[in-house]
């Protein structure tokens, strides 16, 4: 009897330090993530990063995102009905983590057309035709040229402006600042500096919405 | 009468020390990869692999005590203990990286975190793998006699 007691103790004390332990870590990483933001700002916007809303907005929501990441698109309206639905109070900053092999090259596509002010309407697209080009057991990433010019893009100049070096150093910049912030899955989050703790919709939004209620009070 | 008693009890909590280390190694792996969120390379995954049914099968083995358990537990804490063993040497550089399994995804010579300057991951791993196979042959010794 006394041995089933012990046993079942044991259990319980086993699973309850692990929660303890799980949300004490994730309070300290919290709390090592605030003090980059206050410290360190750049981290989290750097002067190249796409931008969507207002800058006068006090909510900023950084993602950090890898075009051929099935979440990533599965999250996008989500993320910009957040922008659309509180105008002015939300800026969206995307970050590029492509972790996924032969990532960049998308990422590529996404700053040529950026370049024909039509970033967010490729990027649209791109989520859009996703299942074409992206499938983990075989990718084909050409796949996805047939379906740029529905983004309205001029897709020769894309062509030859994915080329850029300077597309290269940005991503290079973008997952040197992931690895310090500890972003290893895509879409990584942070509201105002602080990171999703744990990953999901109704959490995002809780986040987003607690942000809001901290600068607008009103 | 007394002292089988006694013995008993002490092959009872030897099993039980035996599964305690593999309930904390299954739960340290869940928490580096799940908290900590390091992604696990294919190495961890076979270690993993001896170790989680470790912990069901030493759990079962308590209730009664059955000396029976280490015939099923040792074969698997020792094919943990081989591939700990094998991920140690890679991870120290003395097999060459060009030879390991994993050339894609996750190395496995990735250095997540290193405990008061020496303890990595890997280490951990064998170090609890022969924890346990140092228990269950303590346990088949006083047990056979």
């Amino acid at each position: 009897m006394k041995t089933h007691v012990i046993f079942g103790l044991s259990v319980i004390v086993l699973i309850v330090a692990f929660m303890i332990g799980s949300s004490y870590y994730k309070g300290k990483q919290a709390e090592k993530i605030g003090f980059l933001a206050e410290e360190n700002a750049e981290l989290f916007v750097r002067d190249h990063s796409p931008t969507l809303g207002s800058d006068d907005a006090k909510v900023y929501l950084i993602e950090f995102m890898d075009p051929a990441c099935e979440t990533c698109a599965a999250f996008s309206p989500l993320v910009k009905n957040l922008v659309v639905n509180n105008q002015g109070k939300i800026k969206l900053v995307l970050r590029y983590a492509p972790f996924h092999d032969g990532a960049d090259y998308f990422v590529k596509i996404l700053e040529a057309a950026r370049k024909q002010e039509k970033y967010w309407e490729t990027l649209n697209v791109m989520y859009k035709s996703q299942p074409y080009w992206a499938s983990h057991h075989n990718p084909q990433p050409q796949k996805i040229w047939q379906f740029l010019p529905q983004a309205g893009v001029d897709v020769e100049r894309i062509r030859k402006d994915m080329a850029d070096p300077a597309i290269s150093s940005m991503i290079d910049q973008d997952l040197a600042d992931a690895k310090t912030l500890n972003v290893r899955k895509t879409p990584g989050f942070f509201v105002n500096g602080k990171p999703l703790q744990t990953f999901g919709s109704k959490q995002l939004l809780q986040l987003v919405q607690s942000e809001l209620m901290a600068n607008y009070p009103n | 009468m007394i002292s089988a008693d006694k013995k008993a009890h002490a092959n009872w909590t030897i099993l039980f020390l035996c599964w305690l280390v593999a309930g904390v190694s299954v739960l340290g792996s869940l928490f580096f990869s799940y908290v900590m969120e390091f992604a696990p390379c294919v190495l961890c995954w076979y270690q993993r692999i001896f170790l989680f049914p470790l912990a069901i099968i030493l759990a079962v083995g308590l209730f009664p005590l059955d000396r029976n358990v280490v015939k099923y537990a040792l074969p698997l804490a020792i094919a943990g203990w081989l591939t700990a063993a094998y991920h140690n040497l890679l991870y120290a550089g003395l097999i060459p990286e060009s030879i390991q399994p994993c050339s894609r995804g996750v190395s496995c010579t990735e250095e997540y975190i290193e405990l008061f300057g020496f303890l990595s991951i890997p280490l951990l791993s064998l170090l609890s793998f022969t924890t346990i196979i140092a228990l269950l042959l303590i346990l088949s010794r006083r047990t056979s006699i």
